[in-house]
């Protein structure tokens, strides 16, 4: 794993399929990433499968040379846990979309996420339906006009981090698309967690919802709506770090450094094992576009917990029955109770 | 049926080649665990046996009432028995209601045991009779042999010592019955009497009262005047193959085949499943098989279901997934994407009434078109039917066996009645299960050519490339492949060739499938039954009285639905009539219609209850006297 000299590059996880995304779109920096962060990791091509349901994102598995699975519309979630469990060797990687994962397959996102089998997920949330061409998506925010809500969507959108902390998930975060830098990072840290890992990833669909994201990756913007979590870190954000979180109570406030006084170190710490706080923090969801109080979107990891994995739990109650030995086909076949007739 | 007097320790024995026993009672009396332990008990005496519990589909429904009613069948005897019974001998009535929803389906002039405890004012009220009708004493009942047993108080008497509750000692009431039972058959108390022990290792107290209660129904039919009239019966064993046996419902069994598949393939077995009822025991017996290395996976719903079972498949599992038929429209989509992605994945769909929630706890065929055709796309894919509790085992076999060696999902039907009913089992050695080889592609050097995930050997079956191994690198999915490569291709000509070349794999399964032959009849003649699934016991019956009353008739039963065993068209040429009973409303006789273009006679059944031999005999004697 540490032998650099026979890892493996990002080169050798290119497959030979040329992506069929368009042109500026931000699933071909995840692609990169995952391919960078595989490479660091050491990982063999042949001990990585990546499983996909149906979507733009979903397209994912075709165009990293490892084992590779794409299912069908919102299953990725199952079939990657079938495989997980019969084979807790691989390693294996889900690539997934918003309406994937949260729509017609929020079933087994959920169940996924609290069974917290050793998956890493990589979530494309473009808060739009692509492949189908431009209809709303669970995530897409309130008012949007598209082809099926030509006045304006009406359905409140699914905070993926809140619902994931919800569903008890053990390694939850959020990265830019053009954060290249660190989301590699994160995908690493992702694949070192045993357990479900859920990276929530705000991708640009140049087509069909372009500029979603815009208030968090415009320049001139984000610094005062991104929040960049570290651990151990003061909640600081704003131009050259002038603002910041402290916690109230439950209630969390931004903090004007300059004009308050408020020293750093009496800001809110981020504790990503610290469950309370990471729910507060899945909460900082507010539409950067409307007026009145707002808190910025945090990106990085919210929260990382060290729970037991289905794989392992299912392997040792396994263990524990065959501690005098596996049963043989003959005691299959006899069961419990026999007689015999002469 | 010829009954044989005989005059033994001062009692006669009337020696009978076979009885049908109804147990009947309220859904908390125990009525299962009663009839469970005959069933048992004969089983081990050696006789020839077939049960069948007919339950209601709430957990408890009201106490006394028709609707709470709990029923177990079986039949037992000294020659091969197929069925649990058309109509019963001897029932068993705990109460009113159980008298009132079965006296129908007793045989005129049979054997009535009632508990008289449970035909008082409140039970007679509640089931329908009225408190001035008690059925037991105005003559109702006057064609019948009734036995009124005061059950629930000369139990309180049995057990007044044990120091116990009267509401634990009233649930010891149906071993009380069971004694008297296994004196009436001249049957012996040690087989239940270890079962208890066993069931009660650690409730001592619990495990002496039920054993005493059924010792002491055994002496109070010693003791009473009441059967001294109409004497003992017994049931001599049956002429069986010599070997071990087990007992095994349909469920138990299709559990264990999947089980012994895997291991004879060298594969270990992963389960993905959602509990449904009729079907949930094959889940419930595989998850305690964890000593043999089987995984199963409670999924959130059908559809998980399926595809953890694809996902297990695609790394190199042996995968089942297990359903009844509103679970199997769920998993359709699942079953097209193993179709495209051609892995092996065995389905066990048990069906039950339908359409919709349908009759959950009663059997039906009609799953059937489904099965052949319920899938989005040109999605064939190798079907098979279980023909009894027994045969569940060798279907499930057969099934992982076509599914690993074509590299495809197969169907495996059952049905509620097999799942449930249960018979014995001659164990099989190992050696005597057919092998199961899967052909998994080896590992490829860098400078190998190209892995071709998708090139198919003479019989059209593409490798099992399984993640892990070196140089195998390669992706697939549910968008159309590209021939040999795998790869993603909308090509038409292409789309044109893998549509072509999956069916005909399928198709060329008929190859190792046996011919079809008869079971009982001449090879040519006037009429053919032809069957399949759970109607064979039935159907064989049937057949068999129909030929003693010199009735030109065979009996073939279809195992192998998809592909059909290549004689079958041949075989259905030598008759010059074909009847097709079926428990729906002719699935099998359109798909026969279709293939081979005759025009077969129906005979339907959708009243989520099993054919019995008298229904398909007399249809068998009327199409023969307008031939």
């Amino acid at each position: 794993m540490t032998d650099t000299h026979t890892c493996m590059t990002a080169k050798d996880f290119t497959s030979n399929q040329e992506p069929k995304w368009c042109p500026g779109c931000g699933d071909f920096m995840v692609l990169q990433q995952l391919k960078n962060a595989m490479a660091e990791l050491c990982l063999k091509t042949e001990e990585v499968v990546v499983v996909s349901g149906i979507g733009c994102s979903s397209r994912l598995p075709y165009y990293i040379n490892t084992y590779g699975v794409h299912g069908i519309h919102g299953r990725a979630m199952a079939m990657a846990s079938g495989l997980k469990a019969a084979r807790p060797d691989l390693s294996v990687w889900v690539g997934t979309g918003d309406g994937d994962a949260l729509s017609i397959g929020g079933n087994h996102y959920i169940h996924t996420v609290r069974r917290n089998l050793d998956l890493n997920v990589v979530l494309f949330n473009n808060e739009i339906y692509g492949l189908t061409k431009g209809q709303y998506s669970p995530t897409s925010k309130v008012g949007l006009r598209t082809v099926t809500s030509p006045n304006g969507v009406v359905d409140h959108p699914i905070n993926t981090i809140a619902l994931t902390l919800g569903a008890g998930g053990t390694f939850v975060a959020r990265v830019m698309d053009r954060d290249g830098k660190m989301m590699k990072e994160i995908f690493k840290r992702a694949h070192n967690h045993k357990g479900t890992s859920i990276v929530e990833i705000y991708q640009n669909c140049p087509i069909f919802n372009d500029g979603a994201f815009g208030p968090f990756s415009d320049k001139e913007r984000k610094d005062d709506t991104t929040l960049y979590l570290e651990q151990g870190q003061p909640l600081v954000f704003g131009a050259n770090g002038s603002k910041g979180i402290r916690l109230d109570g439950f209630k969390p406030t931004v903090i004007d450094l300059e004009a308050s006084g408020v020293s750093k170190d009496d800001l809110w710490i981020h504790d990503e094992n610290d469950l309370i706080k990471a729910n507060i923090l899945s909460r900082f969801f507010d539409d950067p576009n409307s007026t009145g109080e707002f808190l910025p979107r945090p990106f990085g990891i919210f929260y990382v917990e060290d729970r037991f994995t289905y794989e392992a739990a299912l392997d040792a109650q396994i263990d524990k029955a065959q501690e005098k030995g596996e049963g043989t086909l003959e005691e299959l076949l006899a069961g419990n109770s026999t007689w015999t007739i002469n | 049926m010829s009954d044989t007097a005989i005059l033994n320790n001062n009692d006669m024995v009337i020696s009978k080649t076979s009885v049908s026993v109804l147990f009947a009672g309220d859904s908390g009396d125990g009525m299962q665990l009663t009839g469970t332990q005959f069933a048992n008990t004969v089983a081990v005496y050696g006789s020839d046996l077939n049960t069948f519990p007919n339950f209601p589909s709430e957990i408890r429904p009201p106490a006394g009432t028709v609707s709470g009613v709990s029923g177990f069948q079986l039949q037992f005897g000294t020659t091969g028995v197929y069925t649990p019974g058309a109509k019963f001998d001897v029932m068993i009535a705990m109460n009113a209601a159980a008298l009132k929803a079965n006296l129908k389906n007793l045989h005129h002039g049979g054997i009535i045991i009632a508990d008289s405890d449970g035909f008082d004012a409140k039970n007679l009220n509640l089931s329908g009779y009225g408190e001035a009708n008690n059925p037991l004493e105005d003559g109702t009942l006057n064609d019948y042999t009734v036995f009124k047993i005061p059950v629930v108080s000369l139990t309180r008497q049995a057990l007044a010592d044990t120091g116990l509750s009267v509401k634990i000692i009233d649930r010891c009431k149906n071993m009380f019955v069971l004694g008297v039972l296994y004196w009436l058959y001249s049957l012996p108390l040690e087989t239940t009497i270890e079962t208890l022990q066993t069931k009660f290792k650690n409730k001592l107290d619990i495990a002496n009262a039920n054993i005493k209660a059924v010792q002491a129904g055994y002496n109070f039919g010693d003791e009473t005047e009441m059967f001294s009239q109409h004497g003992r019966f017994c049931v001599a064993p049956a002429q069986k193959k010599a070997g071990v046996y087990r007992r095994v419902t349909g469920n138990e069994a299709s559990a264990i085949g999947l089980a012994a598949a895997a291991k004879k393939a060298g594969l270990k077995l992963f389960l993905g499943s959602y509990p449904i009822t009729p079907a949930s025991e094959i889940l419930q017996t595989l998850a305690g098989l964890k000593k043999w290395g089987v995984k199963t996976f409670q999924a959130e719903d059908e559809i998980a279901g399926v595809l953890t079972s694809i996902g297990a498949a695609y790394g190199g599992a042996l995968a089942a997934t297990n359903t009844s038929g509103p679970g199997l429209a769920l998993k359709t989509e699942g079953l097209g994407l193993a179709v495209i992605l051609e892995i092996p994945l065995v389905i066990i769909n048990v069906m039950r009434g339908g359409p919709s929630t349908g009759l959950p706890t009663k059997p039906e065929q009609s799953d059937l078109l489904m099965a052949m055709y319920g899938r989005h796309g040109e999605a064939p894919m190798p079907v098979i039917a279980a023909m009894s509790p027994v045969d569940c085992f060798y279907a499930a076999y057969e099934a992982a066996k076509i599914a690993v060696e074509y590299m495809t999902p197969v169907l495996c039907l059952t049905d509620g009645y097999l799942a449930l009913s249960s018979e014995p089992m001659l164990v099989p050695a190992p050696g005597d299960l057919a092998s199961i080889t899967p052909v998994f592609s080896p590992e490829r050097k860098a400078d190998d050519p190209p892995y071709l995930p998708y090139k198919r050997d003479e019989r059209g079956v593409r490798p099992w490339g399984i993640p892990g191994t070196p140089g195998l690198e390669h992706r697939i999915g549910g968008l159309e492949k590209q021939h040999e490569t795998g790869h993603v291709s909308h090509d038409p000509e292409n789309h044109a060739l893998m549509t072509r070349l999956r069916a005909e794999k399928v198709a060329k399964v008929a190859d190792i499938i046996p011919d079809l032959t008869i079971d009982n009849g001449p090879e040519k003649g006037d009429l053919l039954v032809l069957g399949w699934g759970s109607t064979y016991g039935a159907i064989k019956k049937a057949v068999e009285q129909a030929r003693e009353g010199g009735l030109d008739v065979a009996h073939a039963h279809l195992r192998y639905i998809n592909p059909f065993p290549k004689n079958l068209g041949a075989m259905l040429g030598n008759y010059k009539k074909v009847l097709i009973p079926e428990n729906n409303c002719g699935q099998l006789l359109s798909i026969i219609r279709d293939k081979f273009l005759i025009e077969p006679v129906g005979f339907s059944k959708v009243q989520g209850l099993p054919f019995n031999e008298m229904e398909i005999e007399a249809k068998i004697t009327d199409i023969l006297k307008e031939l």
